[in-house]
């Protein structure tokens, strides 16, 4: 009785000294457009599944077109290889739709340090002209500033510029 | 027709309204009015683009007959595509192109809404991370039909006039045939008569915000769903699958 649990036992602890070295991984792998940050700071990771070395690892796009998806699913594959892990699934999930407050905290920080506003109060909804919400400048700090252009570099960011620096700025759009 | 038919057919119009629509906005770029104007007409057009190559793995993914995406875009005729009218109209001058972003985006806002609610999974995703997407063409266009209305002389008569054409094609959007019946009864789909009303609602609001005039329904064309279009779609395809045909399976 004893001897048949060990092993059961032991894989499940193997099963998740990989699962989080999977996840540290993968911690590692940068958002291609904002390399501060990672993919699981994203948010776009959902699950690190792992049994007996079989990876399930399920993502949820953030933008339908956003062509940093392809490079995020070869990075994956690649880090992943390079370490071992040959066996790798990834696996879309459409719904729940991606939202940025699944961004961790701490990569809002990175973000502001890179230059980009991070996502802020409300979602950015349908308000059109004037009940335009104000976004706080990554530089000075300040909110004095007014929308640009809703689409920027990346499909995740619109354009924005500070009244008081007299400088543009990207925002990652929050929704 | 079962249900998967219906359901192959619809993930088809879903992915067809985007390819078209992203595949219009796509011949701007490098000729919008400013730069940051040129970059929202192109983040559009890859929304399309992604939300279209969404369906169109769903649909071949269901069809089980070796199909992808890319044979479902590029290898289909004119007859085959189910779109509405409405994206495939020619770009024409850039209140023209707003115009029409204005009419469908709003479609495209409460459907996507409405599919939210699907009881097919993939459907609903699709529907969920669309919406959000659609949302910000919706504001832009809107944004840009007051501009124009409140704007100068020419401004406003150049919208007017898009409004004046393009007003026969938005009966087409809430066409129904025998897929949204099979779909909607078995609470895949929703009916189209709810959307209508609220875009209805919504389009009419803005317009009159924009000082634009609702012109009298005349020469009211339909039939996109039904494979049934207009001979600007036969030229888009010729432009968009050139590739393609000449060269099968040439990969980027």
């Amino acid at each position: 009785m004893v001897n048949h649990n060990i092993p059961l036992h032991t894989v499940s602890t193997a099963d998740s000294a990989d699962e989080k070295k999977v996840w540290e991984l993968l911690n590692t792998i940068p958002d291609p457009d904002i390399p501060v940050i990672s993919i699981v700071e994203l948010g776009i990771v959902r699950n690190v599944d792992v049994e007996e070395h079989h990876i399930t690892i399920t993502i949820t796009p953030s933008y339908s077109g956003c062509p940093a998806m392809n490079v995020f699913t070869e990075d994956i594959r690649k880090v992943l290889t390079e370490n071992g892990y040959a066996d790798v699934r990834i696996k879309t999930k459409l719904s729940p739709a991606w939202t940025t407050e699944w961004i961790k905290e701490e990569a809002r920080e990175k973000m502001r340090k890179h230059g980009i506003a991070p996502p802020e109060n409300d979602p950015d909804g349908e308000f059109i002209f004037m009940q335009q919400k104000q976004v706080t400048c990554p530089r000075c700090g300040k909110t004095d500033s007014k929308l640009v252009s809703q689409f920027g570099s990346t499909p995740c960011k619109a354009l924005w510029y500070c009244n008081t620096c007299d400088q543009p700025f990207e925002y990652f759009k929050c929704h | 027709m079962n249900t998967k038919e219906a359901l192959i057919n619809y993930s088809l119009r879903l992915a067809d309204n985007s390819m078209i629509a992203a595949q219009r906005l796509a011949e701007w770029n490098s000729c919008g009015p400013y730069l940051e104007e040129d970059i929202a007409l192109s983040n559009m057009a890859l929304d399309f683009f992604g939300q279209a190559e969404t369906m169109y793995e769903y649909a071949a993914q269901l069809s089980n007959n070796n199909s992808t995406a890319d044979m479902l875009a590029f290898r289909r005729n004119e007859r085959q595509y189910l779109n509405c009218l409405l994206v495939e109209q020619p770009n024409g001058d850039f209140a023209f192109t707003m115009m029409k972003q204005f009419l469908y985006s709003a479609f495209a806002k409460y459907l996507y809404e409405a599919l939210s609610a699907s009881n097919d999974e993939t459907l609903k995703g699709f529907a969920e991370r669309s919406l959000k997407e659609v949302k910000y063409h919706f504001r832009h266009s809107s944004e840009w039909l007051i501009r124009f209305g409140n704007g100068t002389e020419e401004s406003l008569t150049r919208a007017q006039y898009a409004l004046d054409e393009l007003w026969r094609y938005t009966d087409d959007l809430f066409c129904m045939n025998q897929i949204d019946e099979e779909l909607i009864s078995t609470g895949i789909s929703v009916s189209s008569d709810t959307i209508a009303a609220k875009w209805n609602f919504t389009v009419k609001e803005t317009l009159q915000a924009a000082n634009l005039i609702i012109p009298e329904k005349f020469n009211v064309i339909k039939g996109g769903y039904n494979g049934i279009h207009s001979e600007h779609l036969g030229h888009l395809l010729c432009e968009m699958q050139y590739l393609q045909r000449a060269y099968p399976d040439a990969k980027w």
